[in-house]
């Protein structure tokens, strides 16, 4: 009885914090398209509440369904994903340099941000199924999983993507069995290694990614071209002050001086209205939902549970610090989504769905079934 | 070990490898609100600053500027609404796209565009492209509105006017403030792009016409578009002016030059209101107040017959014998000589080892000083002038104003060349040499005047001796509240002559026009009293016997004629000169009659008195 009781209070804590930054970034998305001309148009914060529906039973849906028999179908649904980013390189939609859309009506499709949750899936049920040691199980098998949906990903281009997908496979890898001697092989290696990897990635860039990095040291050199958004986005946040600007004088984003505000800058929207005083909110708000994740990780009762948190985590924790701090200036612009605040339909359903495995995670870990 | 322990050990490992990326993920929110820290509340005040000057513009509201009258109320320039191109340069993400485009939508060249680029300093505060853009051409930038941030289109009051080059020199033009006049104090509320006064009375009165400006703060938004407006300080219209001009005369004037370089000056001799201030060739101030070409510049200014100088106050002529007037006066106020005094005039003069000639052939026989100045007889002056030494002249010709500018309100007047002994050795350190006295004596050699000074000295001969200050402006009536300030006539001085000689000069100016060397002039409904001058150009000397066909246009004398009207009581004094055409007698005097006729027909008609308080 207890225990029930608290196992509800913890859900609801979690399913408030979720909504709580739902409807910050749905006000955020508000504030900053509310007066765009769109004549004719569904607003675009009425869409971001519709895809939160949309996302709801994304998240009933994965909550609902045993994780364990989810991952039965782990690899199947890798492989789709995998088959839609094939297919997305094929048919999709370019813009700005890159293929990364299907095009749905008047909405677009991005499968790299679904198959990150794919591929969350498809390690842990690796990993829980082969807890042997050695570099060969722990490490390469994993990386042929993994490669060719960065490779995909990468030749869209999506570099932003392509590191959050980086990420998940690293931190699950490490907290997936690694021990501790070849953890400090891989260091090392990786140290070794870097330059020519580097070297490697740089070359695969694009002209304009290569630029964002390189005007990401030092967005004045170019205020009126390429350090644009690195620079109005420091200003919106830092011109939010101590206890920001209010609605109506959060020029930086209210006369769009601030591109893309209610995207990838929406937490620069937020700041410049809200100042330190709500951003600090805001971060507590993220913190909690990190810590409930984390919890739900570590009281997970299998293996497959804690890994399938752990790369949940992961994946939020880093589109999170990244997207954060890009619009910060302390990491080059690299468009990744501010999970559960950015307007778009496929991060907030992946981002939800996300949510949803995660109460699963956390709903089973009373049950036997073995 | 059991299969169950070692499981359970994995997991007891996968949780404590938890901690990490729990460590991780905390380190990284504790980087996060560091960084915002420093941006939100170590710096919050620089970004504050940066925001703002994003966001906030200021427009200059651009005063119109005061309205110009003719002394009927004549409306001789106002203003009309026109397009000015402005950019700010911080919103313009390419320049040279953005070169490209404007030189392709209305032809503005492209190195135009860059100059103006180049020299602005504060990248926020929009600067003027162009001005006078056509309907057309803004409704082009305009529907480019989107390609092309940071242009916008501003209705600006244009200057007009209305006559076109008829009295261009006197009105001047307009013209954007130049970077050194913005260093200035008198210049301190104007900014980049006002425009000011380039010449004429738009120069001199310029800080009473041209208004006070004012400001406006707007928001705009990232593409620099207007949003709402912060705050506005109204712009105070500038001040009205009341020439003194007599349009229609002007224009008369004017037309009578025709196709001549000349010019013509004419005053009120008893106030010395300037009611005619003719210079041709002439330009059109509305061309060149709308920011022309450089072409069209370059074309103007370089044209060697040089139409942008006002040849009334600019133009430094011999005044020929047009002078003779004033060497007569100095010789009846001169106890070395008197009216009586003859000369005979065989038609030549021995002088050392030089004869100068006098422009009859044969002479004029015995002749006294009246007759002299009637027919204008050389030699008879070159006696005169002989007896009576270079200084006596000058000190007389001083009197009349000449040697000095007359101090009209206009900018840039010349004040022409009084020769003097105390003259030639202070700026020719040289010393005067008595022949040079025989030239003088028939305004020859260095002696050069001004129309506007001969016309200012033959009012002063006609009204009996009072030199007026030309007055160019009568009234200047403020726009906000209508008072209006008079400007009073100015006496420079008064010529000290007595009662005899002034009857003298009156009687023998006279008859020149009714039996002497200006009988064309002679008017069958006024009195008119004048005195023609033939100025000779340098190297035409030799051929001034041969006549004006056989020579060269540009060698061929000045015609001079200078009148005042009615003889008995004058009401108007006039000035002509028509450059390089032949004899003052022949071409100027018609001019000036017909002008004094004109003038004093109307002003029988109607009264000429002007009422600014009735606009």
């Amino acid at each position: 009885m207890i225990d029930s009781r608290i196992q509800d209070n913890f859900e609801w804590r979690f399913i408030l914090v979720s909504v709580g930054i739902l409807l910050l970034g749905v006000t955020s998305i508000y504030n900053v398209t509310h007066d765009l001309d769109q004549s004719g148009h569904v607003p675009i914060y009425v869409k971001q509440l519709a895809w939160i529906l949309v996302g709801s039973v994304a998240l009933l849906a994965a909550m609902v369904i045993d994780y364990h028999a989810l991952a039965r179908h782990a690899y199947l649904l890798y492989g789709i994903m995998l088959g839609l980013l094939v297919l997305v390189f094929i048919m999709g939609r370019s813009s700005r340099g890159a293929q990364r859309w299907f095009p749905l009506g008047p909405f677009a499709f991005q499968p790299s941000e679904m198959a990150k949750l794919a591929l969350v899936l498809a390690l842990a049920k690796y990993f829980s199924d082969v807890p042997r040691a050695g570099w060969v199980h722990q490490v390469i098998i994993p990386g042929l999983i993994m490669a060719p949906g960065l490779l995909l990903i990468l030749k869209q281009p999506d570099l932003g993507t392509a590191m959050s997908y980086t990420f998940i496979f690293v931190s699950m890898v490490l907290v997936g069995g690694l021990r501790a001697k070849a953890l400090g092989m891989v260091v090392l290696f990786g140290s070794m290694l870097f330059p020519f990897i580097w070297e490697l990635f740089w070359s695969s860039l694009h002209d304009y990614q290569r630029e964002r990095i390189l005007t990401f040291w030092d967005p004045m050199t170019d205020p009126a071209g390429k350090g644009y958004h690195a620079l109005q986005s420091q200003i919106a946040i830092g011109s939010g002050g101590l206890f920001g600007k209010g609605l109506d004088e959060a020029t930086q984003s209210r006369l769009k001086f601030l591109p893309e505000g209610h995207t990838d800058f929406v937490f620069a929207v937020f700041a410049e209205q809200w100042g330190f005083i709500g951003a600090l909110v805001l971060f507590a708000l993220f913190a909690a939902l990190l810590y409930l994740s984390a919890e739900i990780a570590f009281k997970a009762k299998d293996t497959l549970g804690v890994l399938l948190a752990t790369g949940i985590l992961s994946m939020l924790g880093f589109c999170l610090t990244v997207n954060i701090g890009m619009t910060m200036g302390i990491f080059p612009i690299v468009g990744i989504p501010l999970p559960l605040m950015s307007y778009g339909g496929t991060t907030t359903v992946t981002s939800m769905a996300a949510l949803g495995l995660l109460l699963n995670v956390k709903r089973r870990r009373l049950t036997l079934f073995y | 070990m059991s299969k169950f322990t070692t499981q359970h050990e994995a997991f007891r490992n996968l949780q404590r490898r938890l901690l990490f990326l729990r460590l991780g993920l905390m380190i990284g929110l504790v980087l996060l609100s560091t960084r915002l820290w420093y941006l939100q509340v170590n710096k919050g005040g620089y970004y504050r600053g940066l925001s703002e000057q994003n966001r906030v513009r200021t427009v200059d509201l651009k005063p119109a500027r005061g309205l110009i009258f003719d002394r009927q109320g004549e409306l001789l320039a106002n203003n009309v609404p026109g397009f000015n191109l402005y950019l700010t340069v911080e919103d313009i993400p390419d320049r040279d796209e953005l070169a490209d485009a404007l030189e392709g939508l209305i032809g503005l060249p492209r190195s135009e565009t860059k100059k103006r680029l180049a020299n602005n300093a504060k990248s926020y505060v929009p600067i003027l492209l162009k001005t006078g853009l056509t309907l057309r051409e803004a409704a082009l930038i305009e529907g480019h509105r989107l390609e092309l941030p940071g242009l916008r289109i501003q209705a600006e009051s244009q200057r007009n006017y209305l006559h076109g080059n008829f009295g261009g020199h006197l009105l001047g033009y307009v013209g954007e403030v130049s970077s050194e006049q913005l260093d200035e104090p008198a210049f301190q509320d104007l900014t980049q792009g006002s425009i000011v006064g380039k010449t004429g009375v738009e120069k001199t009165y310029d800080h009473a016409i041209r208004g006070k400006p004012g400001r406006k703060t707007i928001e705009v938004d990232a593409r620099g578009s207007e949003r709402k407006t912060l705050s506005v300080a109204e712009q105070t219209p500038g001040d009205d002016l009341f020439l003194s001009i007599d349009h229609p005369l002007q224009r008369l004037a004017e037309s009578l030059l025709g196709e001549e370089a000349g010019s013509i000056v004419a005053l009120d001799p008893t106030n010395g209101d300037v009611l005619v201030l003719a210079s041709r060739p002439a330009f059109d101030p509305n061309a060149l107040s709308r920011g022309l070409s450089s072409a069209l510049w370059e074309q103007i200014s370089k044209d060697p017959r040089h139409p942008l100088t006002n040849r009334s106050i600019q133009g430094q002529y011999p005044p020929g014998s047009t002078f003779k007037i004033f060497v007569a006066a100095a010789a009846l106020e001169s106890d070395k000589w008197s009216s009586d005094s003859t000369v005979r005039c065989t038609g030549a003069y021995p002088f050392g080892n030089h004869v100068f000639r006098d422009w009859k052939k044969g002479g004029h026989g015995s002749i006294a000083l009246s007759e002299a100045i009637v027919h204008s007889c050389d030699v008879y002056f070159y006696n005169v002038g002989h007896r009576l030494g270079i200084d006596a002249i000058a000190q007389m010709a001083g009197k009349y104003g000449l040697g000095v500018p007359t101090g009209i309100e206009l900018p840039s007047e010349k004040g022409g060349t009084l020769p003097s002994t105390e003259w030639k050795q202070r700026v020719r350190k040289e010393v005067w040499y008595p022949g040079e006295t025989i030239s003088a004596s028939i305004g020859q050699g260095y002696l050069t005047v001004t129309p506007l000074q001969m016309a200012a000295a033959m009012a002063a001969v006609g009204n009996g001796g009072v030199l007026y200050k030309p007055r160019l402006v009568r009234a200047v009536r403020d726009r906000m509240t209508g008072q209006i300030q008079e400007i009073l006539p100015v006496v420079r001085g008064v010529i000290p002559l007595r009662d005899e000689s002034v009857a003298l000069l009156h009687e023998a100016l006279h008859e020149v026009v009714q039996r002497g060397t200006g009988t064309r002039a002679r008017s069958t409904i006024v009195e008119i009293a004048g005195k023609t001058g033939t100025a000779q150009t340098v190297g035409a000397r030799a051929q001034i016997s041969t006549g004006p066909e056989g020579v060269p246009k540009q060698f061929r004398d000045h015609a001079w004629f200078v009148a005042y009207a009615p003889a008995e009581n004058p009401k108007i004094a006039v000035a002509v000169i028509v450059e390089n055409i032949g004899h003052g007698g022949t071409f100027a005097a018609p001019i000036a009659k017909a002008l004094i006729e004109e003038y004093l027909e109307q002003s029988e008609s109607h009264d000429r008195q002007p009422h600014p308080g009735q606009l």
